[in-house]
């Protein structure tokens, strides 16, 4: 039996919204020769990025040592352009996480890329900066720096061997290369409000869930359930 | 080694190495100071120890506080203190004292030695031990708010995969559960009850602010102003922060905030097996892997009474020797971005760095974090090939490259200019901090561990101790250079003699044994005296796990070697102490 779907009669268009909807589309479905124009662009503007990625210079730990290898004679990361490490993120492109992101700079880490001018990417080199590592148990440790900050690019490996750290930095040229003028979020309007930045209280207090934390610690039964599940996640079932 | 001690009899040579002989002295002087002693240590009265300490110091010599950890027995706690006189040399005495469980407050042996300053905060703050008459008693490696003294058998971590290394089982009835999963928010935190997150305001860093009487006093009529370094900064040698107060460009006060990279060592390494810390110790000074596996393990077969075969001991000689150049070099290299000139001398120090790297890739199957070293051996044999290549470096490269780097950088015009004269820290002064290693020897104190007590077997090889005279920056790097030339001479000697045979005792463990016991072991790394103090059970996992970390240490003379210097120097002499924030922080 086949009963045709009555059609739902599309909402009339209220005064005004015509305009926006116009403006919407001039804005994301570009045609013209513009377009095309832009087009041709792309590959010379990515180009120009991709070959000048000035990585800020902020060694965390261990892998801050590789990473200078990576720029030493051997490995020579000029061959990349990318050689000139910033110590100001104002000037830096690239944040490379090197090394364990500890609850005590989680706050220095955010303010650092909130500081950095777009087009700016974050590349997570290392176990620690990717998921907590070795010392993702410790009390002090944050398990991942995609915790705080959008993250790019992830390099595994404990420290990463400077190859590992190159391929790493291939990855990211490519999807430099694959980005277009015409999306760039950093052209675009509004102002980008940035990552908020976590406090140092009793522990770290990411500022995004004031009101989660407050609410579980109010409740003394939320709060003990949550110290049995913590508790009993070791214990075999 | 038999002294004369003035107190008792002058006649008598006494043994102070002998804990029993050390206790009699005590006794003499202070009769009811000592509760008990054992091979283990002597325990002392709570209320004596101050008094003890100063006797000990002033009149039996022990004048270089090694180590000062504390242990939570559950229902009391333990300050243990290691003491160690740089004259007599030999095995350090080991000092406790007891601390109620309720409201512990131990004295503060900071009137004594100053070295105890920060490792009597760093007690504080992850013990939660109160010391009496401390100058400066704050949390140093966490940040002030944190809740609860981490230490502590009753703290637990937010997230903890299990109790006790290794797991029961990590695939559970055949279903595995995503370690994330289990915990909250996927963060790894926790907060007490009651606790208003929207209210909270962060505690303000403690500014020291001139006062008006104090600044007037002053015959330029200058402001002391307060200037943040760091924990982001080109010449801070990672996540270091230091507040230095200024007046103009002089430096008045220099204050390290540490923990910026405290990766919480000690809890994880009670919870780890004890081969599951070997890998850890690479992370602590991650330049000299192979010395902190060395130091580790040496500690840990002293406990166990197991010696490894002589092929190991060359081979670990070898790795350790090899790791001090390398770090040397890589210090010489690093101290020249400290003065300004950025990158291009150390990418002549790196060079060879990459050759010694290779050896332990080829060898360990890393090149930084090697984990090579095992209790009773090392993980396996070096080839043929790698003692060639060895010999290469060792007999040709590298004594060439020394020279150079001597000349180049040492030598230079410009480091002597910079360097002689600054940041001098005299003789007794570097005892009483504690430092260790080449800022020790630069103050001209023959000290080290290699050769007051021999470990491994150190004693077969003829080397010098270099020392320098003034204690200057420019000692600190001619002692390095010429260390470096030892270790050359150490590895010719030691690639000569390596004998064949097994590499290992017994066979390979994934799991061992430690008798109960509690040991203080150390090692003479590049940076200083490594140590460990480890208290076992008898479970596979340690009770208590503490790490002397010599850059930590050595920081704290930092203050009283930079005030009166320019600003520019201060970035100098904190090259010059050669810090590794894997190790400050743990």
């Amino acid at each position: 039996m086949s009963a045709e779907k009555p059609q739902t009669p599309l909402p009339p268009i209220a005064e005004g919204e015509e305009e926006w909807i116009d403006e919407q589309v001039r804005r994301t479905v570009w045609t013209g020769a513009w377009n095309k124009m832009l087009d041709l662009l792309d590959p010379i503007y990515n180009w120009g990025r991709r070959n000048s990625v000035w990585p800020m210079g902020f060694g965390l730990a261990c892998c801050a040592i590789e990473m200078i290898c990576t720029s030493a004679t051997r490995f020579d990361i000029a061959r990349f352009g990318m050689e000139l490490f910033r110590a100001s993120p104002r000037q830096a492109d690239l944040m490379l996480v090197s090394g364990t992101v500890t609850k005590k700079i989680a706050p220095a880490i955010v303010r650092l890329y909130n500081q950095m001018a777009e087009p700016k990417y974050v590349l997570a080199m290392g176990a620690c900066s990717t998921g907590g590592g070795p010392f993702k148990e410790g009390y002090n440790v944050v398990s991942g720096v995609d915790k705080l900050i959008p993250v790019d690019v992830y390099v595994p490996g404990c420290p990463p061997t400077p190859q590992a750290l190159l391929y790493g930095l291939m990855q990211l040229q490519k999807k430099i290369d694959k980005q277009s003028l015409r999306e760039a979020p950093w052209y675009r309007k509004g102002v980008s409000e940035g990552a908020p930045e976590p406090i140092l209280g009793p522990d770290l207090i990411d500022a995004r869930r004031l009101e989660e934390i407050t609410a579980l610690t109010a409740d003394p039964e939320k709060l003990a359930a949550r110290a049995v599940k913590l508790a009993a996640k070791g214990k075999k079932e | 080694m038999s002294v004369i001690v003035p107190t008792a009899s002058p006649e008598t040579k006494i043994n102070l190495n002998d804990p029993q002989v050390v206790a009699e002295q005590i006794k003499m002087a202070q009769p009811d100071a000592v509760e008990s002693v054992s091979a283990q240590g002597i325990v002392v009265k709570n209320d004596k120890l101050l008094d003890v300490a100063r006797y000990l110091h002033d009149l039996l010599a022990f004048d270089y506080l090694n180590n000062v950890t504390s242990v939570d027995w559950q229902d009391r706690f333990e300050v243990v203190y290691n003491l160690t006189c740089l004259a007599r040399g030999g095995a350090p005495l080991t000092l406790k004292v007891n601390a109620a469980r309720e409201n512990p407050t131990v004295p503060s042996l900071v009137p004594v030695y100053r070295g105890a300053d920060f490792q009597e905060r760093e007690v504080y703050d992850l013990m939660g031990i109160r010391f009496a008459g401390h100058p400066n008693l704050r949390r140093i490696l966490l940040w002030d708010g944190f809740a609860g003294h981490p230490l502590r058998k009753d703290y637990r971590e937010p997230y903890y995969e299990e109790e006790k290394k290794p797991f029961g089982s990590r695939w559970d009835q055949g279903h595995h559960v995503i370690a994330e999963d289990r915990n909250p928010w996927h963060d790894n935190v926790q907060y007490p009850a009651n606790f208003d997150a929207i209210a909270y305001k962060p505690p303000r860093d403690q500014i020291q602010a001139i006062s008006i009487e104090e600044a007037t006093a002053a015959r330029i009529h200058t402001d002391k102003i307060v200037l943040n370094f760091g924990p982001q900064h080109p010449s801070t040698h990672g996540v270091l922060r230091l507040r230095v107060t200024l007046e103009g460009e002089i430096v008045r006060g220099v204050e390290p905030i540490l923990g910026y990279l405290h990766r919480n060592h000690d809890k994880i390494g009670e919870r780890n097996t004890y081969l599951g810390n070997v890998p850890y110790t690479d992370r602590l000074d991650y330049f000299t892997a192979m010395a902190n596996n060395l130091a580790y393990v040496l500690t840990v077969e002293k406990l166990m009474g197991v010696k490894p075969p002589e092929r190991a001991e060359y081979i670990r000689v070898i790795m350790a020797e090899l790791t001090r150049w390398q770090n040397h070099a890589s210090a010489l290299g690093f101290i020249y971005n400290d003065l300004g000139a950025f990158y291009t001398p150390l990418i002549y120090a790196l060079e060879e760095r990459e050759l010694i790297l290779d050896l332990f890739e080829a060898t360990a199957g890393s090149r930084m974090m090697c984990n090579y070293m095992r209790f009773g051996g090392v993980a396996r044999d070096v080839t043929d090939d790698f003692i060639e290549k060895c010999k290469y470096l060792v007999n040709e490269r590298l004594p060439r490259r020394t020279d150079e780097l001597e000349a180049y950088m040492v030598k230079n015009e410009l480091f002597t200019a910079r360097a002689k004269n600054i940041g001098i820290l005299p003789r007794d002064k570097a005892i009483n901090f504690s430092t260790a290693g080449p800022v020790l020897r630069a103050s001209g104190v023959k000290y080290d561990v290699r050769r007051a007590e021999p470990y491994s077997i150190y004693d077969r090889f003829d080397f010098e101790i270099p020392t320098g005279t003034v204690g200057d920056l420019y000692d600190r790097f001619v002692v390095r250079v010429a260390e470096m030339r030892q270790s050359l001479k150490i590895l010719k000697q030691a690639l000569e003699q390596i004998p064949s045979g097994d590499t290992m005792t017994g066979k390979k463990n994934y799991q061992i044994r430690v008798p109960k016991g509690e040991i203080y072991g150390r090692g003479e790394n590049p940076k200083g005296e490594l140590g460990f103090y480890i208290v076992s059970d008898g479970t596979p996992n340690p009770y208590r796990y503490n790490v002397r970390a010599p850059s930590f240490i050595n920081l704290t003379a930092l203050n009283d070697m930079c005030v009166g210097y320019k600003i520019a120097d201060m970035i100098v002499i904190l090259g010059s102490i050669d810090i590794v924030m894997g190790e400050v922080d743990r």
